[in-house]
């Protein structure tokens, strides 16, 4: 196992601010309602350098390590987040409604895969080589736009790079309950290419998947499917699971804790995510443009 | 010219204008060139960016939603109206709320024409006019075809406004002759809004949309003719938001072809009374189908969806006293 120190930095950093939001919750400090990536960091860590400048990302409801990943500003985010001066969008959006150069997130599911389809119709023209990358769950397959999107994605040839984060649970169905046969199985019946990614380690997972990418920017569209986990709640403190099974989940978390000088850069990424919210909370709330 | 051919000419224009523009929809390529040969010729002159699409209107649009975000322009022919349900999702939680909802207005340069209306016997799902179940979305707006505003214009007005807009076309002005106003009647168009009067304090103001346009001068013809009763004609390009200007006459009637029960004549209404009620006679006259399905046999149709003759009993009775 190693990991380079920019990788472990970008994924402590994201746990730790999705463990300050649920802080902030259980506080009273934050309204509405959030959903946190724990667990999932290590994906949009992993998948980042391998998406350039002109590639667009089209995130959805659990987007904050997507975000975080690819542009590392936590001051923005939580801004967005806590309605306060210097939000990305004004705070309007709020945690789920995103968008900013490259980046777009929306609330609902499956929506997002069309849009990255036109996106990828976009830059198959504009910036041959560039590709659309849409993160979507396991729960998102019980939308139809996402077949559509397929059927489209495969017939246009659109550089299409579809990642889904299978955490195995959609709110609280778990996937027993809400997929039937596998992903697997309905990329193939569009004949776009599948690959499940079971590793944790961000250096092999890029290994793996390079190559792969390679092919979307030809105009291969390529569903990656992440084995992962969620270990927080849907929203909040939501979880009806037994905390016995949580507890049993595989963390990346305790599977970094051996790597040399871990314990300090844990620590780093804590205090610095504190900083941030301390900074943040401290700003008046944002005013509204009027757009 | 006909309607339909105005039309084909516009979207040349926007295609021939704009290298961004692309049109998506199903079965729109040549030779077969759209179920209503709307797109005509189109195919051919701009090969990779009009595009025959697959059965799905909820991806179609949510792809074109994708093109208008990365800064292209995007027109999406719905095949029949009834099937813009289908892209309901795209269309009301994504494409209009996009404009607004990431904090600083986002120019979008998105255009969804929608085949509308009866009158063909096309029977319950390939007959109505849904603007209603968009009016009033943030950050989208309504226009309608006439035969009495050149569609060229039209576009221009929609793909600068740079917001999503929903442009409806009625199905049967495609084989109608453009500008055809019958003689006594006067008319112009300016600003996107087309007037036709006979003499400047009619008895009556219609309002209505580009699809009753044929039906409204059969109405204001035969009123004159057989009851000397004058009426003038205002006709939006844009149905919402509703601005058009009406003048405070004896009588105000809205005629609009959708079914009964919260329509775009509800709400031309409520703008016509809050900015009219202290020179108002009566409140305005709502004319709409019946609330039914839209049967698909001819003389079940026919007596569902309005015609000349409602609007002229509508009229007459809203003059009685």
């Amino acid at each position: 196992m190693n990991c380079a120190p920019a990788d472990l930095e970008a994924m402590l950093m994201i746990r730790h601010f999705e463990l300050a939001l649920l802080d902030l919750f259980a506080r009273g400090e934050l309204g509405g309602t959030t959903h946190t990536c724990l667990g999932q960091e290590y994906v949009p860590v992993a998948m980042t350098p391998l998406l350039g400048p002109h590639d667009h990302v089209f995130s959805n409801h659990r987007g904050h390590g997507h975000y975080l990943a690819r542009f590392g500003d936590p001051h923005g985010l939580l801004a967005e987040i806590m309605g306060r001066e210097g939000a990305i969008c004004g705070g309007v959006g709020g945690s789920q409604h995103i968008r900013r150069e490259g980046y777009l997130s929306t609330g609902v599911q499956g929506e997002s895969l069309p849009l990255a389809a036109g996106s990828a119709l976009h830059l198959k023209r504009t910036w041959p080589g560039a590709l659309a990358c849409a993160y979507i769950g396991d729960g998102t397959w019980g939308q139809g736009a996402v077949y559509e999107t397929l059927n489209i994605a495969a017939l246009w040839k659109l550089p299409l790079l579809v990642v889904v984060e299978h955490n195995g649970i959609a709110q609280s169905t778990p996937a027993s309950a809400h997929l039937a046969g596998d992903i697997a199985g309905r990329a193939a019946a569009f004949g776009v290419r599948h690959v499940s990614v079971g590793s944790l380690e961000v250096g092999e997972i890029r290994r793996a998947l390079e190559p792969l990418v390679a092919g979307v920017r030809l105009g291969e569209p390529l569903v990656a499917e992440f084995v992962t986990h969620r270990l927080g709640p849907h929203s909040k403190g939501d979880d009806t699971r037994d905390p016995a099974d949580v507890a049993r989940i595989p963390d990346w978390h305790a599977r970094y804790e051996t790597l040399d000088g871990f314990a300090a850069m844990d620590s780093a990424a804590r205090e610095l995510v504190a900083t941030v919210v301390a900074d943040v909370a401290a700003r008046p709330p944002v005013r509204r443009e009027e757009a | 010219m006909r309607v339909a051919d105005n039309l084909n000419a516009a979207l040349h224009g926007v295609l021939g204008d704009d290298p961004r523009a692309y049109l998506l929809g199903e079965d729109i390529l040549d030779p077969y060139g759209g179920a209503f040969k709307i797109t005509r010729g189109l195919s051919g002159r701009f090969p990779g960016r009009v595009l025959g699409t697959p059965i799905s209107e909820n991806a179609i649009t949510g792809l074109a939603t994708g093109l208008a975000l990365a800064g292209d322009t995007a027109i999406v022919e719905i095949m029949f109206a009834d099937f813009v349900a289908l892209a309901f999702d795209q269309i009301y939680n994504c494409a209009s709320k996009s404009v607004t909802m990431f904090g600083s207005r986002l120019p979008m340069r998105l255009v969804v024409r929608c085949p509308s209306g009866g009158g063909r016997g096309y029977g319950p799902t390939h007959s109505q006019s849904p603007m209603k179940h968009f009016i009033g979305m943030p950050g989208l707006a309504l226009y309608e075809m006439s035969p009495l505003h050149d569609n060229r214009a039209v576009f221009a007005e929609m793909l600068e406004r740079a917001q999503p807009c929903l442009f409806f076309e009625d199905k049967v002005l495609y084989t109608r002759r453009m500008y055809d106003v019958p003689s006594p009647f006067r008319w112009e168009a300016d600003g996107g809004v087309a007037r036709v009067w006979l003499d400047e304090r009619p008895d009556c103001v219609i309002v209505a949309p580009g699809g009753m346009v044929p039906r409204a001068l059969e109405a204001m013809r035969s009123l004159l003719l057989e009851s000397e009763i004058s009426c003038a004609l205002v006709v939006p390009s844009r149905l919402y938001p509703f601005t058009a200007e009406v003048p405070a006459a004896r009588a105000v009637v809205v005629a609009e072809e959708s079914t009964a029960g919260g329509t775009w004549g509800s709400e031309v209404a409520q703008v016509l009374h809050r900015r009219l009620w202290g020179s108002l006679r009566r409140p305005v006259t709502q004319v709409s189908s019946r609330d039914s399905v839209i049967p698909a046999a001819a003389h079940l149709e026919r007596d569902v969806i309005v015609d000349a003759d409602d609007i002229r009993r509508a009229v007459k009775e809203a003059l009685r006293d």
